[in-house]
């Protein structure tokens, strides 16, 4: 192996990892602005992630019986009907459940997993135990190649645009948005936000729910890159814990770069450890350095 | 040690005799031994209900990783009935006899360093008691010295129980991998399937359960449990009085571990076989659901969610098994919204089921009513005036 075949090794994982990035931001996003702004733990985030996934599935069945000339445009609508019943989804639950269970956030915990429980035995009874692929885009297969030895697959540029203009969008909403403001006011300080007339509860709702449409979104990343089971997202539940506690729970920009850090570190080892040994290394690295430095790589400066 | 630092009152001695006379008694009479041996089964993740209780119940820590040292107890006990059963004549058909058969099939032709002192008895069973308690400890060390707490710590030793599942499950030469050690055969000559040693593991199963429990409550009871719950509900006055926090919480959390160990040990005598499917994400926040459904402020309530969740499980399982999920789903998050306390919350003086009792209870059977009053008027007198006031409310509609 001579250091050009390296090279080429490097970026092909490089971007194999590009598409763990993409799913682990998006669902790490979400479970930053729930966990992180929120101190909510919602496990059942993966079975967010797995609606939409499936509803990406259900668009393109629906699209391939009824009308096969849609298919090379259902995608983009199919993520936005992710986005939409994940984030409907959400705000039933945030109603019905987690709102009675903000003063316990480990409640909120053992609660929401019952309600994992619950989604994927629903998905099993409806979709069946067995794993489905929708049917992609004829422009979403394929991959291009910019040198002899590189193989750079469409899917994988796909996902990483769409997480970053998910990315975008969340920082915009946050930042630029009055929504934005009130939610950071409400996380800087509850009681004076309610205070100077923020309806901290319908903040605490729209949060929630704006957490799980992303995870919804991830799901729909998620079709282009595998095949989608009852269990895909709770899969990932783990990781993308991670991904919020290492970047510094509060903090949207430490999830992005812990994101691509443990995205990159566990596709490469991968490659150069067999079996899941390179995901095991990453997760106790991780692990180890949080119990040194628990608040993680950005800590934010918000008074608790 | 005397009664009363183990038992605070009446009905707390009444629902312990109650469970050991259950266990003990009512159980291996009942059922045949294939039952009576899957209730021992349940009974081991009683030892987990038991160490959760005080750490999470009474001290607040939420561990999401204590199938880590249930399977930690579990290894070690079945290295050594491994290396038992795979003496060289047994073994004889393989290219290396004498190593377990996994390692043979793994092309490892010598037993690794970290298996040879298992072959010692005395070893393997201080090895349960020790490894446990030394993980837990030092990993409650360095998080606690930090003060993380809560969520976080729950989410860190969630990840632990992943690492180390997919460890044993990646290293198949070293650990059996995904399908374990199995086909454990002897404890020291003892064939632990044969039925009179099925009765044996039971009852020491049982007894050393009732061990860890008398502990528990011990620990409860004592000045040390009271820092516990002054831990949980307000750290930082505990620590502003001089007390040292971080070694509390990592001595309830190696406590826990050591239940934990010694649980995953039995299990391992128990079925004969230890899994990574024991250790994972899921075992490990099953065993916190079980001594939720319990009640998580009760030791004796978490060994009867245990039982409970368990028997619920295997039967609805076999019969509806769509049905489960959703039951259990349902289950945990009624638990959870509506009766933080479990079972033992529901049924403890003051609770709703006494408040039900009260009002209901008293109008449809006033003179049961009376006298159970009359029982109780020493220890409860609320109860007794409430149930005056229902009394009077009935005498007055008769009238």
């Amino acid at each position: 192996m001579n250091l050009q075949e390296l090279w080429s090794i490097f970026i092909m994982q490089g971007f194999a990892g590009i598409s763990l990035f993409s799913v682990l931001l998006l669902m790490g996003l979400g479970l930053a602005l729930i966990f992180g702004q929120m101190g909510v733990i919602n496990m059942a985030h993966g079975e967010f992630m797995a609606l939409g996934a499936y509803t990406t599935y259900l668009c393109s069945t629906l699209v391939q019986d009824h009308a096969p000339s849609l298919l090379p445009i259902y995608f983009p609508i199919a993520i936005v009907l992710a986005f939409i019943l994940s984030a409907a989804l959400g705000a039933l639950v945030e109603w019905g459940m987690i709102r009675h269970l903000y003063k316990r956030p480990l409640d909120t915990l053992l609660a929401t997993w019952g309600l994992s429980l619950i989604l994927q035995q629903t998905y099993r009874s409806i979709f069946g135990a067995r794993e489905v692929t929708p049917t992609l885009p004829e422009w979403l297969m394929g991959s291009f190649k910019p040198t002899e030895s590189i193989d750079i697959p469409i899917n994988g540029v796909f996902v990483l645009l769409l997480a970053g203009a998910v990315t975008g969008s969340l920082l915009l909403f946050m930042f630029k948005t009055a929504f934005g403001l009130r939610l950071r006011a409400t996380v800087q300080n509850r009681l004076m936000s309610g205070a100077v007339g923020i309806n901290t509860k319908m903040v605490d709702r729209l949060a929630f729910s704006v957490g799980c449409g992303i995870a919804g979104i991830a799901g729909a990343a998620f079709t282009t890159i595998g095949s989608t089971g009852p269990d895909s997202g709770s899969r990932y539940i783990v990781d993308a814990f991670l991904v919020v506690v290492f970047g510094g729970a509060a903090n949207l920009f430490g999830s992005v770069v812990s994101a691509l850090g443990i995205a990159q570190a566990q596709s490469i080892l991968e490659f150069f450890l067999e079996g899941t040994k390179g995901k095991v290394a990453t997760l106790l690295f991780i692990v180890v350095v949080l119990m040194f430095r628990p608040q993680g790589l950005f800590p934010s400066k918000v008074r608790s | 040690m005397n009664i009363k630092t183990l038992f605070k009152s009446k009905a707390e001695v009444y629902t312990t005799v109650t469970l050991a006379a259950l266990v003990l008694v009512v159980l291996p009479l009942l059922l045949p031994i294939f039952r009576l041996n899957l209730f021992g089964k349940y009974l081991t993740f009683g030892f987990v209900g038991v160490g959760l209780v005080l750490l999470w119940g009474r001290c607040g820590i939420l561990s999401l990783g204590q199938g880590v040292f249930f399977g930690l107890g579990g290894y070690c006990m079945a290295m050594f009935l491994k290396l038992e059963a795979s003496d060289p004549i047994s073994t004889k058909i393989q290219s290396t006899p004498g190593i377990p058969d996994f390692m043979d099939w793994n092309q490892i032709t010598k037993l690794p360093w970290f298996w040879e002192p298992f072959k010692s008895f005395p070893f393997a069973m201080a090895a349960i008691l020790v490894i446990p308690t030394l993980v837990a400890f030092g990993i409650g060390w360095a998080m606690f010295r930090r003060r993380v707490g809560g969520v976080y710590f729950a989410i860190i030793t969630q990840a632990i129980a992943l690492i180390i599942s997919l460890g044993i499950d990646g290293n198949q030469g070293y650990t059996g991998g995904r399908n374990g050690i199995t086909d454990l055969r002897t404890l020291l000559g003892m064939d632990i399937r044969s039925n009179v040693s099925q009765y044996i593991i039971y009852y020491i199963s049982a007894l050393l359960l009732f061990a860890c429990i008398l502990f528990g409550k011990y620990i409860i009871n004592s000045r040390m449990g009271r820092v516990l719950v002054a831990i949980r509900d307000r750290e930082d006055r505990v620590r502003f009085s001089g007390y040292d926090v971080a070694m509390c919480r990592s001595f309830v959390f190696a406590l826990a571990a050591l239940f934990s160990g010694i649980g995953g040990a039995m299990f391992v005598l128990q079925v004969g076989f230890m899994s990574p499917s024991l250790i994972g994400i899921v075992p490990s926040i099953e065993m916190v659901i079980f001594a939720a459904v319990g009640g998580r402020l009760s030791v004796i309530g978490a060994v009867y969610g245990v039982l409970i969740v368990n028997l619920g499980k295997t039967t609805f399982s076999e019969a509806f098994p769509e049905l489960w999920l959703f039951l259990m789903g349902g289950t945990f998050i009624a638990v959870v919204m509506f009766f933080p306390d479990g079972l033992a919350g529901l049924t403890e003086p003051g609770g709703p089921l006494s408040k039900l009792w009260q009002k209901w209870g008293a109008r449809l059977l006033p003179g049961l009513a009376r006298r159970i009053a009359e029982n109780h008027s020493s220890t409860a007198t609320t109860t007794v005036l409430a149930e005056k006031t229902a009394l009077n409310e009935v005498t007055n509609a008769t009238k």
